[in-house]
């Protein structure tokens, strides 16, 4: 899937909230749970299905973060890629409605 | 330690209230023989008022949210606030006695995204789970909701609260958990009524029966960890807390007032008149619950068991001192070990009195962890 056109949006089978900055994740369908440093909070939180991975990266991650612009990119994809095996993003090549509020 | 035991540890430490206890309505179409409820309706919050809470709740930093009564689904607009709470993005736990679910409420509790949905069943026999509920095939309509729930693949636990007219039951109660194939737990219950009477009491298991139940490995897991006597308390162990009351933990009742826990009495406050936030900051009464440490307790800080015990600050409050013992969780750590707790000693008994006045119960086996937890490398 070429990388300008990946757009990520939260599941609704989700619970998600944020502790000091770290974002609790759960999934009810299997009851996976998980933390989300600080740079992964700002994805997941920037994953509204509008904006694509490479704005979030660009406009997000890299102004709030010291990192390289292309390492960033690249984790973020890993990360994303990691995060829809587990259903708790949804990935796609089109604009995804967003299913939750936050 | 488990990576929800860690998030739990940060959130006792930052003081964030992590899971948080709402009752939606006391109303119920069973008239369970231990409840502890007064059924009237005395003005439950609207519609509104609850969604305003759930908003005030997930800013506070809520993840963590069980629905429980009363009888939920007696409310109409229980699956809209359902709804809206998982908009909000919590982890919901439903608490319900499942008789009005039906085989499309279940599939929208699936579609809601439900992680839980908790089930009181009292026995295996309908016969006697229907004379606890007072309500006729209770047992049945139950079961059967059960069924269209894991149709839905929806995780289900089935609790069971041992008394004195189902406490031989449990090994049944498991057994039909298995064939249905849910997660069953010994339910904390039977406690006193909420204005205080505490004729239910009655009902709970006699203390000598005790250790049969603590002995069963089908119900506490190791015996030779569970059955420990108790280790010698460090300074740790005295700097320590009784549990996550009024720490990152709280009840909210229909009527919008605050508590520490659903067992602990002690008003706080009502959301009706003050932001959560506030209450839960800034109210004397939650400041006073998380002051007190091990070392603070009146009887319990000399005990050999402090380390160990189960000691309910709600109980001992109900009993007169919430830094005071909790008699009935003396009794446990007595049965539990062979024991006897300062609380006894103090009484100049080798085991505990048979209890019929203002010792709250009873049985209170924490359900175990067993969720898979993934942790991403």
């Amino acid at each position: 899937m070429p990388e300008d056109c990946i757009y990520i949006a939260r599941s609704s089978a989700i619970a998600a909230r944020a502790l000091a900055g770290e974002m609790m994740v759960m999934n009810s369908a299997d009851s996976t749970f998980f933390t989300l440093n600080e740079v992964a909070t700002t994805i997941f939180q920037a994953a509204d299905g509008r904006t694509p991975l490479r704005e979030i990266v660009r406009d997000r991650v890299c102004l709030q973060f010291d990192v390289d612009p292309e390492q960033a990119q690249a984790d973020a994809e890993q990360f994303v890629t990691e995060l829809s095996s587990h259903g708790i993003l949804l990935v796609s090549n089109q604009p995804l409605a967003s299913e939750t509020t936050r | 330690m488990s990576l929800m035991s860690e998030v739990g540890q940060k959130a006792f430490n930052l003081g964030v209230p992590i899971a948080v206890h709402l009752d939606v309505t006391y109303r119920c179409n069973e008239r369970c023989v231990h409840c502890y409820l007064d059924h009237d309706d005395h003005g439950e919050m609207t519609t509104v008022e609850i969604k305003d809470v759930l908003d005030q709740l997930a800013e506070a930093g809520v993840f963590f949210l069980t629905f429980s009564g009363g009888e939920v689904f007696l409310r109409r607009d229980f699956f809209e606030i359902v709804e809206y709470a998982r908009r909000l993005m919590f982890n919901v736990k439903i608490k319900t006695n499942a008789v009005m679910i039906d085989e499309e409420d279940a599939r929208r509790i699936r579609e809601l995204g439900v992680d839980t949905i908790q089930i009181s069943v009292y026995s295996h026999r309908p016969e006697v789970h229907d004379a606890i509920t007072k309500l006729p095939h209770s047992f049945e309509r139950t079961i059967k909701a059960i069924r269209f729930l894991r149709e839905q693949e929806l995780r289900v636990t089935i609790a069971n609260v041992l008394m004195t007219a189902n406490s031989s039951d449990h090994a049944g109660v498991q057994q039909l958990a298995a064939e249905l194939g849910v997660q069953y737990t010994l339910d904390p219950t039977i406690t006193p009524m909420m204005d205080g009477d505490t004729s239910v009491l009655s009902l709970r298991i006699p203390g000598e029966e005790l250790p049969e139940i603590f002995h069963n490995p089908a119900l506490v897991g190791s015996q030779e960890e569970f059955c420990a006597p108790p280790k010698p308390p460090s300074e740790e162990d005295l700097e320590g807390y009784s549990c996550s009351a009024g720490h990152s933990f709280c009840y909210i009742s229909p009527y919008g007032d605050v508590f520490p826990c659903v067992q602990f009495p002690l008003p706080t406050g009502n959301i009706r008149q003050q932001k959560f936030l506030d209450i839960w900051n800034l109210s004397p009464e939650m400041k006073e619950v998380r002051s007190i440490q091990a070392k603070d307790l009146t009887v319990c800080s000399s005990c050999s068991h402090v380390s160990s015990c189960t000691r309910c600050p709600g109980l001992a409050y109900m009993e007169g001192s919430m830094r005071g013992p909790s008699t009935a969780d003396c009794e446990k750590s007595f049965y539990r070990t062979g024991v006897p707790t300062a609380n006894m000693l103090q009484q100049g008994l080798s085991k505990p009195r048979t209890i019929t006045g203002k010792s709250a119960p009873l049985i209170q086996i924490r359900p175990i962890q067993v969720l898979p937890i993934t942790v991403p490398a």
